[in-house]
């Protein structure tokens, strides 16, 4: 038995790495700093060990050779998930080069609020060692921060030693929209944070509201979605006292349409509180199983996000039109590869397309695809690259064990070769 | 298999060959002496009527990093307009102002430039600058890593820590971002902004750490020195695109005190505020200055009009330039306790007065600093100007008649205010090699590299000669990458991978338990989780370090 630590995490986001892991075998432990989020995903077992074409069990050989079959006459098979390491999002990307697939992360509808908004008019974003170390008020708009991430406050708001603040308790945090679950957001000595909660569905009024405040415009309504228009007063007034205010959202959270617009308000107000004579930075959440790995590989092999198609033989953007579900849907895609090595219960949409599952073990299927080569997950079963939800830090996974599973990046690079 | 490249004109200042037409030999890799007794000639070009140089390096250029791709994301329908298809030797892509990776590799070669070198490698951000180089094929590539508004370096100075000790800082920061330099942006100005400092003279505070810049230039210029490393320390000024920033320039020269220091694209930092609209160019006597003072090099950052982006690590500037943001959206950010980077789309136009005259303040730099040796011919791509417009920047100092073409077409206040129409000088063929070669690489401290002597890499590049030299320049005949021939008529005919270029400074180990201390108290993750280790750069089976010795040490 061998205990690892400093063990670096790909599931939660926020890049903890100071797991200890007892290693046994294949089999894992959390024994120190684990938390709802990373326990359960590092611990989970290996169920199969071996490549299935038609539910039968094959060679890896075999079933490289039946899925390059099955993607050998497609005209548009589309490459889901997207779930993995950055070399298995390389793999990814050449083999969606030759087979002129589509690319869709499967976050990429939430993160579209994001890429929307950055797309139109920019951001001031920070990154959680300056929050650790600067953030004396915490303003999160439409998230459950903490079931979000649990470890958030612990490691980065109410941690012990800061830079520059003299008592990190003494940071104010507010909640805009959703209140949390729990109470990590208490401040070690009891200071609750404010809650100001109000429908999903009005968050786009409040955020306008709260903008306009900030930039000294009059309002003419005593409140807005339920929330006292004194009281977001207060919000904007404290976001102008602060030395180094942060906002902080979760673009899948916002649930609604057009939320790219709420992500705009968010992020031009935090470029209105700069020209108010103090500093304030935007935080989006994110970076979970993949989705901002797979979007910074497939933004330097493309020059775009991870919703990307090859059929013309160059890349195409589109954030709307290359959605797996859409493509599914309409009957425009004519196989299917679902890339997902962190999360077995992440399965592939329904489909009749042929489907080519390349999955962490011991993912169940409502119907067998007709590859399913079960690989290594990064970070456990072998080395990588993940990308943390600041999307500026990549955390280098470690191999713990040996499974003997094969990485994404083997089996997609061998596809592609015997596509060739 | 030995290759030989017959009767072309070669242009090798490395070696001092100015022209003269002499026989190449290729084997292994390497350019070797001509073989003695028999021997067999298993490939044969004829280069009569070619000038052949060594493969060209880019000494500054944003090809690896986190800003690099927030300023691909930003701008797709600048891709749009450029789609780049695959074929059964190269993957598809993008191209014009920030180009996807694969495709910054091919139409670098395809130019006949064979290596790269990032000049802004946050120690953060070191694993991403570092993946997308990786995925530039053909060059070789390096970064210089970024220093100077690092907490843990501020802190030390409050604390008044000694040389010695910043210089093992600064070696272990090398070693573990992998880097063959050390670049400053805005001194202490990327951490003052994050106190919402909004400007920072050479002298002026940084309002928390009580530190100024030119104390930061100073010590890291001599950790650079005493540590043996080749390459100057790499220097992004203050007060970058500021009216008056000809003078902090001036004052940046004189109070680094002889020490080596490389200005980096100083036409944006050789700005007068004479004349109606208060801005004018300070070429002139930043190049007096330059030429004088022979412990400073320089490369100029030219800017050539048109679309393109910039992306900087200069978070506080780069805030102060968004009102110019062209289309209007821009990003800055603050990094880690570490650094920052601002991105900002501009549209350089020549009817602007400003930008008009921007582009003539580079010409002139390019034009009145005397050796080609100490100053080198850069865009700081993509911020003046995509690299793909090298070729257009070629023929603008080597074609006096062309300039002045295009000079008389600019903003008619901009051409009153420029000496240009006046300069007579014309870069020749070897000025050229000398700053895209020889001189590049030995003011990186490339070895074996930039020279067509005996023993090099056989970096090479063939041009038919051409009086249009835009013509010439954009489309070798053929360019060999350690001796494959990865280039034909322009185009990529084959694809392999270069190397990283670093050096490894020693450092008293001791420096790492300070650093755990501050890494366990302050940051984000486990210093042992910082440190980039060789594996990661070399186990993909592409990549691989090539190490440069240090100054005074033996080869």
């Amino acid at each position: 038995m061998a205990e690892i630590t400093e063990v670096p995490s790909p599931f939660c986001g926020i890049g903890t790495d100071d797991l200890t892991i007892q290693v046994d075998g294949v089999s894992l432990k959390v024994v120190k700093n684990g938390c709802a989020v990373n326990t359960p995903a590092f611990e989970q077992a290996i169920t199969d060990t071996r490549p299935r074409v038609d539910g039968k069990d094959v060679s890896l050989d075999e079933a490289v050779a039946k899925a390059a079959a099955l993607l050998k006459n497609t005209n548009q098979p589309v490459i889901g998930g997207c779930a993995t390491d950055v070399n298995g999002m390389r793999a990814l990307l050449a083999l969606a080069d030759r087979s002129g697939a589509v690319v869709d992360n499967m976050n990429f509808t939430g993160a579209r609020n994001n890429f929307l908004a950055l797309q139109d008019s920019g951001w001031m974003n920070t990154t959680l060692a300056e929050v650790k170390n600067r953030c004396d008020l915490l303003l999160v708009v439409g998230a459950d921060l903490e079931s979000f991430s649990p470890r958030f406050f612990e490691r980065y708001l109410w941690n012990e030693a800061s830079m520059f603040l003299a008592d990190t308790g003494k940071r104010e945090v507010i909640y805009l929209g959703k209140a949390p679950s729990g109470t990590a957001s208490t401040s070690p000595s009891g200071q609750k944070a404010l809650v100001f909660e109000c429908a999903n569905d009005d968050l786009p009024d409040v955020v306008a509201v709260l903008r306009a405040l900030v930039k000294g415009n009059p309002i003419r309504v005593d409140s807005v979605g339920g929330i006292a228009v004194a009281d977001l007063q207060g919000i904007a007034d404290k976001l102008l006292a602060a030395s180094y205010s942060v906002v902080t959202w979760a673009a899948g959270a916002l649930a609604y349409s057009q939320a790219e617009l709420t992500v705009q308000t968010i992020s031009e107000m935090v470029k209105d509180i700069n020209n108010r004579n103090t500093r304030s930075s935007g935080l989006p959440l994110g970076g979970k199983e993949g989705d901002q790995t797979a979007n910074q590989v497939c933004g330097w092999t493309t020059g775009y996000p991870a919703r990307t198609r090859f059929s013309s033989g160059f890349p195409e953007y589109d954030p709307y039109l290359n959605d797996t579900n859409t493509l599914l849907a309409n009957g425009e895609a004519d196989a299917l590869v679902w890339v997902q090595a962190f999360n077995s219960k992440a399965v592939p949409p329904a489909t009749n397309l042929p489907t080519i599952v390349v999955g962490r073990s011991g993912m169940t299927f409502d119907q067998e695809p007709d590859v399913f080569i079960p690989v290594g997950t990064p970070g456990i079963d072998h080395a990588g690259h993940a990308y943390r939800m600041d999307n500026v830090v990549a955390i280098r996974l470690k191999k713990l064990r040996d499974s003997g599973l094969p990485s994404t990046s083997d089996v997609l690079n061998a596809i592609e070769q015997a596509c060739r | 298999m030995l290759i030989r490249l017959t009767g072309g004109a070669v242009y090798d200042p490395a070696s001092g060959i100015d022209g003269a037409k002499q026989d190449i030999y290729i084997q292994d890799g390497r350019i070797v002496d001509k073989p003695v007794g028999d021997f067999k000639v298993d490939k044969e070009y004829d280069l009569k009527g070619k000038v052949v140089m060594s493969g060209a390096i880019d000494m500054h250029t944003h090809i690896g990093g986190g800003k690099g791709n927030i300023a691909r994301t930003l701008l797709p329908e600048d891709h749009r307009a450029d789609p780049v298809a695959r074929t059964d030797i190269t993957r598809s892509g993008c191209g014009h102002a920030m180009p996807s990776t694969f495709v910054t590799g091919y139409r670098y070669a395809e130019m006949g430039y064979t290596a790269g070198f990032e000049p802004a490698v946050l120690p953060i951000n070191a694993r991403q600058a570092h993946m997308e180089m990786a995925d530039i094929p053909i060059l070789d590539k390096g970064g210089y890593v970024l220093m100077g508004s690092d907490d843990y370096l501020l802190r030390m100075l409050t604390a008044k820590k000694d040389q010695k000790a910043i210089n093992d800082y600064v070696a272990f920061t090398m070693q573990s971002a992998k880097a063959i330099g050390v670049k400053v942006v805005n001194p202490g100005g990327i951490s003052a902004f994050k106190f919402n400092q909004r400007k920072l003279d050479l002298d002026e505070q940084n309002s928390h750490y009580g530190v100024t810049p030119r104390e930061i230039l100073r010590v890291l210029a001599t950790a650079v020195k005493e540590l043996g490393i080749t390459h100057p320390l790499h220097v992004h000024g203050c007060n970058l695109g500021v009216p008056g920033n000809m003078n902090t320039t001036l004052d940046t020269i004189q109070g680094i005190g002889g020490l080596p220091m490389h200005l980096t694209h100083i036409q944006f930092h050789s700005y007068g505020t004479e004349g109606d609209f208060k801005f004018s160019s300070g070429a002139a006597a930043i190049a007096e200055a330059v030429n004088k003072n022979k412990n400073i090099t320089i490369d100029v950052g030219q800017i050539l009009f048109g679309q393109t982006v910039t992306a900087s690590g200069d978070n506080m500037r780069q805030h102060a330039n968004h009102k110019h943001a062209s289309p209007n959206k821009w990003v800055t950010m603050d990094i880690e306790c570490d650094a920052g980077c601002g991105v900002v789309p501009f549209k350089y136009k020549d009817k602007n007065f400003v930008n008009a005259l921007q582009w003539a303040i580079g010409l002139e730099t390019f034009l009145l600093v005397d050796d080609p040796w100490r100053i080198f011919l850069t865009t700081d791509h993509p911020n003046g100007a995509p690299f793909t417009s090298y070729p257009h920047l070629i023929r603008l100092l080597m074609d006096r008649s062309f300039r002045n073409d295009v000079l008389a077409t600019i903003h008619p206040e901009a051409q009153k205010m420029t000496t240009l129409a006046s300069i007579e000088r014309e870069y020749s063929l070897q000025e050229i090699a000398i700053m895209t070669r020889a001189g590049a690489a030995r003011l990186i401290g490339l070895q074996d590299r930039g020279a067509l002597s005996a023993g090099n890499w056989a970096d090479i590049t063939v041009y038919t000669d051409n009086a249009d030299r835009q013509k010439m320049f954009e489309k070798p005949d053929y360019v060999f990458k350690d001796g494959e021939l990865v280039v034909v008529d322009g185009k990529v005919v084959h694809t392999k991978w270069g190397t990283t270029h670093v050096v490894k400074p020693n450092f008293d180990a001791s420096v790492e338990k300070d650093l755990q201390k501050y890494f366990d108290r302050f940051m984000t993750m486990k210093l042992g989780n910082f440190t980039i280790s060789d594996d990661e750069i070399t186990e993909d089976g592409r990549g691989s370090l090539t190490v440069h010795p240090l100054k005074g040490s033996v080869a």
